[in-house]
């Protein structure tokens, strides 16, 4: 039997949505027993919410005032202390299990594996490097714990309808007090979150300013999508940094994939690669994004965007 | 002397099209290109910043890797950094033998903070500076956007995926960097020129009293999986009927 712990990700009583598809890829460790670890100052919700994900076996609930906000440091500590019967220590890669995980591998001497996209054994894992250029099989020795971020763009999200068992524990381990949450400023948050949306549109360096990047926002809301940008539209300053898609930024898999005005830089075209359907709208017809397009359109924007919207 | 210590990862150039061997033993290296770590660039500039309005007064560049990441140091050096550290190590370095490298130099050079990449561009495993600050158990601020030194703390503005977040952490601590944090400066002729008589000590990870085997091994390197060229449809009413017979829209 393997005991696989998954670090639960959740904000304002909502389990991230990125949990689910940890657990599918906890769920295809071999002989797995998948767990769910809520770390939080009130959990009761959250829980519950883990604990009806199919092929969660139970939910681990330990609450303590100071585990939300989330910290790594202040996590850390409990969530390596309640990992003495696992035999893998799994979280999602998003900023929250990025920062985690690594931090939890130290204090386990363990050996993390970021990104997983395949599980091959209880040891032997694929993930991507070099900005998605290469799939490299990675091996860590039979016995040794594993730590491991999960690629949530390479796995669907777990079924609901289970109801495992909640069991409250407390976690006696002393906790850091050398890291204070001060304030977090979210972005609009009436979208669906790019993260985790069915639909995607994502605008360009050829958006050419902030003014002209609320055809992209108004695309968006128009069918229900999130929004995103390309690194050249960031760096621009057209678009905020939190919704840039691409290796450096956010890894997505819509249903649905709309780039609008963008050339198709490899960094970019690894974030979405693992999307359902990509659809491409640029003047240019030899961008790269035609590539990888199932459907292309070439044409100005400024005119192919509104035509689109009046036809819906 | 309030030191900083920089990580420096020697890594094929962003520009360059990386290719997988096609016996899947690697990437190819031949006649290509290498360069500082782009986040780790990053992190130089900001240490240099902030030795440069009077808060640190030694900037400290280190490398673990091959002998010909000294190149990478010198770089590092004509940049501004005082002095430069290699820890030799060949092939692939698994982030937590990186990281146990680190610790050892920090034990030794008590530094202020350490700052490097959020990810080096090459394994992009984002691994080492939050397993240094494990390893050490001292407050970790990554993915920095904006870094304000106050006294014995640090205000890190950091970038998640909810947007920005503050947090204030005491010092010593370890810091990784985002895209935003700065843009590095070009490196000037005489820089180079000076940088040659900077000190560039070399040392191995036995000497630091690091274990050089990991428990992780890379197996293979595949080329990714192709997605299949589509149709490009020839307008906008097209593409809409296109993506409604998808299902797609309504």
């Amino acid at each position: 039997m393997n005991q696989v712990l998954v670090v639960a990700e959740h904000s304002g009583g909502k389990l991230n949505l990125a949990i689910a598809k940890c657990v599918s890829c906890a769920a295809a460790v071999p002989d797995a027993e998948v767990v769910v670890l809520v770390l939080a100052a009130d959990g009761s919700a959250v829980a519950a919410q883990a604990a009806a994900i199919t092929g969660v076996k139970r939910v681990l609930l330990a609450e303590h005032p100071a585990s939300e906000p989330a910290l790594a440091a202040v996590l850390a500590p409990q969530v390596a202390k309640l990992a003495a019967d696992a035999s893998h220590v799994f979280g999602p890669s998003t900023t929250f299990g990025k920062d985690l995980m690594p931090r939890v591998a130290a204090l386990l001497d363990a050996q993390q594996i970021s990104d997983v996209m395949a599980v091959e054994t209880a040891n032997r894992f694929r993930r991507p490097c070099y900005a998605g250029n290469a799939i490299a099989t990675v091996e860590v020795d039979a016995g040794c714990r594993v730590v491991a971020t999960v690629r949530v763009a390479s796995w669907q999200a777990a079924g609901s309808g289970g109801s495992a068992p909640i069991e409250r524990i407390s976690v006696d381990t002393p906790l850091p007090t050398h890291t204070r949450f001060v304030s977090v400023s979210a972005g609009r948050s009436d979208r669906p979150d790019l993260q985790t949306a069915a639909r995607v549109v994502s605008g360009g360096r050829a958006l050419g300013s902030a003014d002209n990047f609320a055809l992209i926002q108004r695309f968006a809301d128009r069918i229900g999508a999130a929004v995103g940008a390309s690194r050249a539209a960031v760096d621009a300053g057209y678009a905020p940094n939190e919704l840039q898609v691409g290796q450096t930024g956010k890894i997505i898999a819509p249903e649905l994939y709309i780039a609008v005005g963008i050339s198709g830089a490899i960094q970019h075209l690894t974030g979405i690669k693992d999307a359902r359907t990509i659809v491409a709208i640029n003047k240019d017809p030899e961008a790269p994004i035609f590539e990888v397009a199932d459907l292309g359109l070439v044409g100005d924007l400024f005119k192919l965007v509104p035509e689109i919207e009046s036809q819906l | 002397m309030r030191k900083v210590l920089v990580g420096i990862k020697r890594v094929i150039d962003y520009n360059v099209r990386v290719r997988v061997r096609p016996d899947g033993s690697g990437v190819v290296t031949d006649g290509v290109k290498m360069s500082i770590n782009p986040f780790d660039e990053i992190a130089l500039e900001e240490a240099l910043r902030i030795r440069e309005r009077g808060a640190a007064d030694e900037v400290i560049a280190a490398s673990i890797g091959p002998d010909d990441a000294q190149q990478q140091l010198r770089t590092a050096l004509a940049m501004g950094a005082d002095r430069a550290i290699l820890v030799r190590a060949d092939g692939a370095i698994p982030s937590m033998i990186a990281a146990r490298a680190l610790h050892a130099l920090v034990e030794r050079e008590q530094p202020l903070f350490v700052i490097l990449g959020k990810q080096a561009i090459d394994d992009d495993s984002g691994q080492t500076g939050q397993l240094l600050a494990g390893l050490w158990d001292r407050p970790q601020a990554t993915f920095a956007s904006k870094i304000e030194l106050e006294g014995n703390s640090a205000r890190v503005t950091r970038e998640v995926d909810a947007g920005l977040e503050v947090i204030e952490v005491d010092l010593p601590a370890v810091f990784t960097t985002d895209l935003r944090l700065n843009e590095p400066r070009y490196v000037k002729l005489p820089d180079i020129m000076k940088a040659k008589k900077k000190p560039l000590d070399v040392t191995d990870l036995a000497a630091l009293g690091v274990t050089a085997a990991a428990q992780l091994r890379v197996v293979r390197l595949d080329p990714p999986a192709q997605r299949q060229k589509g149709v490009v449809v020839k307008d906008a009413a097209e593409l809409v009927a296109a993506l409604r017979q998808k299902g797609l829209l309504q």
